[in-house]
């Protein structure tokens, strides 16, 4: 069987394969090099950063839901300057493209992390319109395809040659609106669905398990919605997808990509399984060789009835 | 470094009405990842989607295969799950995970337990070779775990239970501190327990000048530092996590009202 060519191009950075680790689960690339050779993937998202420290929310921050979780970290990190101070020297090591993923409460200050990472070199910038988990920012950005817009703009005008990769969030009405809004502004890519607003409530106390009340929902339970969306927005706009959102083994990773996804995000299924995302590239490899197929070919494959 | 290893049931003991000794056969993992009494190890538990958090009794390296023995408690969806398992069959297991008690092997300790955070003293009082006086306290005489085991392990063991049923009735902290009256000779205090329990340990330790060290819990996803999930407030407005920087902490330096 002839080894399948697995690698991509997402907004002009070539992948070795289209596995991509997700912000938020992977840290900053060092936790799961314990476990495997990090370098296998196609790339990966490093942990939300904003322009200053963030201690995040108090606990609980998890919960399990059936096939899936609630998470409310709320953007812990350790700020933009410290990230490229103490993590970017490793990384820029590295032969694997490192997509950093931004956060901030307003316009100005995604254009003032947008010129730190871009003049350090990252791969990508994923700009977060999107996060349920914090007051300001983050998710009012992202449901209105103006503010989407102008966020995205002030970002692409501030990130030099840097491609920017918009992050969109499920909580819409109608995510091709958000979708198209940002290609207008110039984005480069959209990664989409970052997690599903839910809550859980502990029946002996009645009260909700989260400490914030809700959080964001992610597992394989939301594979159905995010195919939905990738495949609507697919539809919708030219932009390349950075596919996530319940993807455990290959044939899920096949199916995203046949949505329309041309690289497909890893997240939570991690936590299950830390080797979950080189099975899956070893099983992507498997599955086109079988099929006489690359992930290039698979995109936006999808049948849809008339 | 942490390694992932299908760990087989040797033994499934019950010790109580809802609490289970389980022995596992564990490839390397205690000689390439043991550090000190205290981690954890972190069980798939399918079709639940986390793995569970629980932490070692005891553990060997040994030959051809470790041995990692842990006692848990059915909370929920996913401990009935292994409550339910078998000797023979197999579990996805990730360890060893976590910090682990800091322990001088020439000490002497004062370990301070309660309920189902009563297990991982006994690898603690193992340590000391010994050197150890355990408080363990629990809701009442039915749910009183591992005494022997301790009382083998020990100088001296004092039960306390919340009802009096069994032993001292009272808390543990209030035994901690009747002892300490008398015997302040501790490397350190070690508690494991109910977060209120750690805090008053703490608190006690401290008016006698002793260190003390307290095994946290909060929920988890990943058990390896890369979600940050786990977290818990520290005394100087930091977070620190349960899963790697922890599950033992300075007991100065968490922020107990967080």
């Amino acid at each position: 069987m002839a080894k399948a060519d697995l690698s991509v191009t997402l907004a002009g950075v070539r992948l070795k394969n289209p596995i991509v680790p997700v912000s938020g689960t992977f840290g900053f690339g060092e936790e799961y090099g314990q476990f495997f050779d990090i370098e296998r993937l196609g790339a990966f998202c490093a942990k939300g950063l904003t322009l200053r420290p963030r201690v995040g929310n108090p606990p609980p921050r998890i919960a399990e839901t059936p096939m899936g979780m609630l998470n409310s970290v709320g953007l812990q990190n350790p700020g933009v300057d410290a990230f490229l101070e103490r993590e970017w020297p490793r990384l820029q090591g590295l032969d694997l493209p490192v997509i950093a993923n931004i956060s901030g409460d307003t316009p100005a200050e995604y254009a003032a992390m947008c010129e730190k990472l871009s003049g350090a070199g990252v791969d990508m910038i994923e700009v977060n319109v999107s996060c349920p988990n914090v007051k300001a920012g983050g998710l009012a950005y992202g449901t209105k395809p103006e503010l989407a817009a102008e966020v995205t703009k002030e970002a692409k005008d501030h990130a030099g040659g840097t491609p920017v990769m918009v992050k969109l969030s499920p909580n819409v009405t109608d995510i091709t609106e958000i979708a198209k809004a940002v290609e207008g502004a110039g984005a480069d890519a959209v990664s989409l669905i970052n997690t599903l607003r839910g809550m859980r409530i502990d029946l002996n106390t009645r009260r909700p398990i989260l400490k914030r009340n809700t959080g964001g929902m992610s597992g394989p339970a939301v594979l159905p919605v995010a195919l939905r969306m990738v495949w609507e927005v697919h539809n919708a706009v030219k932009l390349p997808i950075l596919g996530m959102g319940g993807v455990t083994n290959a044939e899920t990773a096949v199916e995203m990509l046949l949505a329309g996804a041309t690289a497909v995000g890893m997240g939570s299924a991690l936590f299950a399984d830390p080797m979950a995302a080189v099975k899956t590239v070893d099983g992507l490899a498997d599955w086109c060789a079988a099929h006489g197929t690359t992930p290039k070919e698979l995109t936006g494959g999808v049948l849809p009835w008339a | 470094m942490p390694i992932q290893h299908l760990c087989t049931i040797v033994d499934k003991t019950p010790l109580g009405a809802d609490t289970y000794w389980m022995q596992l056969e564990c490839g390397d993992m205690v000689e390439q990842t043991f550090q000190a009494p205290g981690q954890f190890i972190h069980i798939a538990c399918p079709p639940h989607f986390l793995r569970r958090p629980i932490s070692v009794a005891t553990c060997q390296s040994d030959t051809p295969d470790d041995g990692v023995s842990i006692v848990f408690q059915v909370r929920g969806e996913g401990t009935r799950w292994l409550a339910e398992r078998s000797e023979g069959e197999t579990l996805d297991v990730l360890g060893l995970l976590g910090n682990g008690f800091a322990m001088d092997p020439v000490g002497r300790y004062l370990l301070a337990g309660g309920g189902i955070g009563v297990p991982p003293l006994y690898g603690c009082a193992q340590y000391a070779g010994g050197r150890a006086v355990a408080v363990l306290g629990f809701r009442s005489q039915a749910q009183v775990i591992m005494p022997q085991l301790f009382a083998d392990a020990c100088e001296n063991v004092f039960l306390c239970t919340d009802d009096g049923s069994l032993g001292f009735h009272g808390f543990v902290h209030q035994k901690v501190e009747e002892i300490l009256c008398k015997d302040r000779d501790f490397t350190a205090v070690l508690a494991c327990g109910p977060k209120l329990m750690l805090r008053g340990v703490a608190e006690v330790a401290a008016k006698y000048g002793l260190p003390c060290q307290v095994s946290m819990e909060e929920r988890m996803a990943c058990g390896v530092g890369a979600c940050l999930g786990c977290a818990i407030p520290m005394a100087d407005g930091t977070m620190k996590h349960v899963c790697k920087d922890g599950p033992v902490f300075d007991a100065s330096e968490v922020d107990w009202n967080g």
